[in-house]
């Protein structure tokens, strides 16, 4: 092992004012997913805790068994919103996976793939409309509902995933730079789809480009944007991670507009919450520019709701196909939007809400913790295909794309007969 | 160290997936919920059958390996910390199936990692009801409560955990199993070991499958929060309420030090000037509990509440227990370190005992807030510090000890329901007398002659 061990325990002593909070209690071991597959201590936030106590002590020699220990973790939050004693805990694991990860360094993999490709903006694009134009080619279909497709020739690599192909044409593809001016509603809002609104679920993005347009909404959607940064952050890059914040920060100083909206809770809050958080030593020019647009940031769901007035009237609709709703951890945990989405849901006649059980337990994608850790990504999202089933729900409704990639991929697997639609989409089809 | 053989037969018994043998897996088993050092264990074992645990059990007696079975790992004496001499864990998550309810004889049998919550949720299902409620039951599992002997919020009324237990089954250090009690109500079959092994913390047997009580659950309730200016006051409304033969099934205190912590976090508008409040609730069939809502009310007037407010439906009720479900979060948010204690009290003590408990505070420089159960005087002083800062942490010991001190002065008890573990051993002989440890340790001894069985805990010697 090449890490040194007292310089990292030093690092990690700087987390030691947050971690200290922890009483052990032991409570987060009714809450966190992981957990209730794997039953592991080591798998639950205490165990967490403790194990970087340790080791920021230098009481454990196993450094790299730690690293392993906190890279299973969804950062769903489940634990933080149920922690008697208000422990930061996605802060602490986020800050922490950055320090023991500068050490013991980055797997190859994950270094390919955050730095080589996500992180350069240019490429990752290329790399993509490359590949949608192959991937019949290697693929071929696993399910008309969710309209996935299976690679078996690709399994040593992405495993037996059911996955949604990578559109034809992605969203900045085919529009460009989009630029218009504030209709009807005299607001403008700087529109960021996403990854993976703007190259897997592009019907999605056009989803949300027609509501705009409907409430006279103007849109900026600059076609160099990059993405948010989470994976890396995440994965516990902070040099990939800074280079797209400061990429995008650039751009995005630029223009003139009242929000930022997107139709993911994930990346919403990177925007608004990561990106001041985990910039503290950026220039301070930077860091204000930062500051600006992450005051602008919001969910779309509640950009409709609470800022464009769109709220059901009257009873709820009855009668129409079922629809059930998955709370993202990262929209309801993360921004506390929960009731939004259901308005606009209940905005269309077609549809009947039910809630399933556990709609606001985590679905196990965890961002590219499912990349890692794919078997018991598949178990927890096991249990939420489950709840959706149990509801007798036809369509699973979202305000994230990559839970809208794990419930396709698990309901897919089990060969149901249910579609997964973002709430924008089916608010959009009412217009 | 364990050898690489005696963890080959260990995998043997219960596959290669659940021995957990690295260093960071057997560091997550090295502490529980109290505020004590860590012991690593040396091997961390899962079964997930009787037969396994029975197997394991004896393989850990053959090689004079202690014993520590863990369920939650919540418990707040250290009693899951493992012995320092080759300790091994037992694991009993894997060991968590509700075997059956029945619903025509009013009983359960259940293995003894299931957890808490989750039986209580199924028993309701069923229309029937597990009273003991724990404040950690969310994750706490049967095992741990029986050998800790749980209390909760519904204690006065409904009793703890071991009223529930009908009988069990359980693991001597041979592996042998070992029957006690029925499914029956009545049952004089030899010795009552079930009623040994409540509170036995581990270091008699390991529970296998346990046999508990159901009832019928109360058809109605009623809560109400009543204000006082002066602690005794509030004691007197207690003693006049338990007179006029009211059983409330909860009746909870919180001290002025607890009430403006709970206040500064949430801001729900709680009388931060009041001495003390009590948080009372009544339940039954609709006319006993409207009958006895009123005798209650009458009595907190009497005494000398400057408030009483009763909740007109779920939504209110909910609300008045928001200062209550509270008390803990905001305490633990104040400082880093929350020491938990469980000092118990005969109830009309309790004035004493706050009182004692304030000066104490004083005495030491330090934060204590106070709530805990007013109908069976288990008080839980909270005291706010930081674990790292040694000076503070040694007022903190100096503090606990002398808390003990008072509580046996008053005719009290060491702990009420968080139970002895490593952290009160030294106390027991002072509460009890030395024949009552040679006592408990010559039946030890007898039963576990290789001391294999969690030893440390209660009687360290
Ligand atoms: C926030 C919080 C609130 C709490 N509130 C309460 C409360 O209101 N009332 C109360 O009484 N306690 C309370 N506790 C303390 C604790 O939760 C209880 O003691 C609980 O019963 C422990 O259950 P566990 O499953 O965590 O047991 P563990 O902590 O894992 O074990 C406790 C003891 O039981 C033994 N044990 C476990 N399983 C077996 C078995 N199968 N056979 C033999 N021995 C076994 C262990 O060896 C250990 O000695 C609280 C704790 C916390 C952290």
């Amino acid at each position: 092992m090449s890490a040194d061990l007292t310089k990292l325990a030093k690092l990690l002593q700087e987390l030691d004012d947050q971690m200290v909070a922890c009483m052990k209690c032991g409570m987060c071991q009714a809450v966190c997913p992981v957990f209730s597959e794997t039953m592991r201590e080591s798998d639950v936030t205490r165990g967490k805790i403790a194990l970087l106590e340790r080791l920021a002590a230098e009481m454990i020699k196993d450094a790299e068994g730690v690293q392993e220990a906190l890279n299973r973790c969804l950062l769903c939050g489940s634990c933080g919103a149920n922690c008697p004693s208000g422990v930061q805990i996605s802060d602490i694991f986020i800050k922490a996976r950055n320090i023991v990860n500068e050490y013991m360094g980055l797997s190859p993999v994950k270094k390919a793939i955050l730095r080589g490709m996500v992180g350069n903006p240019k490429l990752f694009n290329m790399l993509l409309d490359f590949g949608s134009k192959f991937q019949n080619l290697m693929t071929s279909k696993a399910s008309e509902a969710q309209g996935t497709r299976k690679a078996p020739l690709l399994e040593p690599f992405i495993g037996n995933r059911h996955f949604n192909p990578v559109a034809k044409k992605s969203l900045h593809a085919k529009y460009g730079t989009i630029d218009t001016p504030a209709g009807k509603s005299g607001l403008r809002v700087l529109f960021f789809p996403g990854c993976v609104a703007d190259k897997m679920y592009t019907n999605m993005g056009e989803a949300c480009l027609k509501v705009f347009k409907h409430h006279g909404v103007g849109v900026w959607m600059p076609a160099t944007q990059a993405c948010c940064g989470i994976p890396a952050l995440s994965a516990g890059d902070k040099t990939a991670y800074d280079k797209m914040v400061k990429y995008n920060a650039e751009i995005f100083a630029e223009g003139e507009y009242d929000y930022i909206v997107a139709p993911c809770g994930s990346c919403i809050s990177t925007i608004m919450k990561y990106w001041p958080k985990y910039g503290k030593e950026y220039p301070a020019d930077v860091q204000k520019k930062i500051e600006k647009i992450a005051a602008k940031a919001m969910d779309i769901n509640e950009f409709l709701v609470d800022v464009l007035g769109v709220k059901p009237e009257g009873d709820a609709p009855k009668g129409g196909k079922k629809v059930t709703f998955h709370d993202s951890c990262h929209l309801k945990k993360g921004l506390g939007v929960a009731e939004q989405p259901r308005d606009l849901i209940r905005m269309n006649n077609n549809y009947e809400l039910v809630e399933m059980d556990e709609a606001d337990r985590c679905c196990g994608c965890g961002g590219t913790f499912t990349l890692y850790h794919y078997d018991l990504s598949k178990k927890i999202g096991g249990r939420k295909r489950n709840n959706i089933i149990d509801s007798g729900a036809q369509v699973v409704s979202t305000g994230c794309p990559a839970c809208m990639m794990q419930m396709n991929d698990m309901l897919s697997q089990n060969y149901d007969d249910v579609e997964v639609k973002h709430s924008i989409e089916l608010y959009a089809e009412t217009l | 160290m364990i050898s690489a053989s005696l963890t080959k037969e260990f995998e043997a018994v219960v596959g290669k997936e659940n021995v957990f043998t690295s260093e960071p897996e057997r560091q997550a088993y090295s502490y529980d919920s109290a505020v004590l050092d860590p012991v690593t264990p040396s091997l961390v074992v899962r079964p997930t059958n009787s037969e396994e645990l029975g197997k394991v059990i004896a393989l850990c007696n053959e090689n004079n390996c202690p014993i520590t079975v863990r369920g939650a790992g919540t418990n707040l004496s250290g009693g899951t910390i493992p012995d320092k001499r080759n300790g091994i864990v037992i694991l009993t998550n894997g060991l968590n199936k509700i075997l059956e309810i029945n619903e025509e004889d009013l009983y359960a049998v259940v293995q003894p990692g299931v957890v808490t919550a989750k039986f209580a949720q199924e028993v309701a299902k069923r229309g029937l009801f597990y009273p003991p409620d724990p404040g950690s039951q969310a994750v706490s599992t049967i095992g741990g409560n029986v050998a800790e002997n749980a209390g909760g919020l519904r204690g006065l009324k409904y009793g703890v955990t071991k009223d529930y237990v009908m009988g069990l089954d359980f693991f001597d250090v041979n592996g042998q199993l070992v029957k006690t009690g029925s499914r029956t109500v009545k049952c004089v079959t030899g010795y009552n070991l079930a009623g040994l092994m409540a509170a036995s913390e581990g270091t008699l047997g390991v529970f296998n499958e346990i046999i508990l009580k159901l009832t019928p659950p109360p058809a109605a309730s009623k809560a109400m929060m009543a204000v006082f200016d002066d602690v005794n006051k509030a004691s007197e409304a207690v003693a006049a309420i338990i007179a006029a033969h009211v059983v409330p099934c909860t009746l909870e205190f919180m001290d002025q030090a607890a009430l403006k912590h709970v206040e500064a976090y949430t801001k729900a508008g709680l009388p931060v000037e009041a001495a003390a409040i009590l948080l009372i609730e009544v339940d039954g069939h609709p006319g006993q509990v409207a009958d006895e809502a009123a005798v209650v009310e009458k009595c907190l007037t009497k005494a000398g509440a400057t408030a009483v407010h009763v909740a007109k439906d779920a939504e209110e009720k909910f609300k008045l227990w928001e200062a209550r479900r509270n008390a803990l979060p905001a305490l633990a948010r104040a400082k880093p370190t929350t020491v938990l204690e469980d000092a118990t009290v005969p109830r009309s003590q309790i004035p004493a005992m706050v009182a004692a408990i304030n000066d104490i505070a004083k005495k030491y420089d330090l934060a204590i807030g106070t709530f805990g159960h007013a109908g069976d005087g288990n008080l839980h002083p909270t005291i706010l510090c930081d674990r790292r800062d040694e000076k503070e942490f040694h007022r903190v010991e100096e503090a606990v000890d002398e808390i003990f001190d008072v509580a046996l002065s008053l005719k009290g008890t060491l702990s009420g329901e968080h139970g002895i573990g490593m952290a009160k051993s030294k106390w027991m002989e002072k509460e009890t007398s030395r024949a009552t440890i040679d006592y408990s340790l010559n039946m030890k001894r007898a039963i576990d002659p290789n001391n294999i069985l969690n030893p440390g805990k209660i009687i360290a010697g």
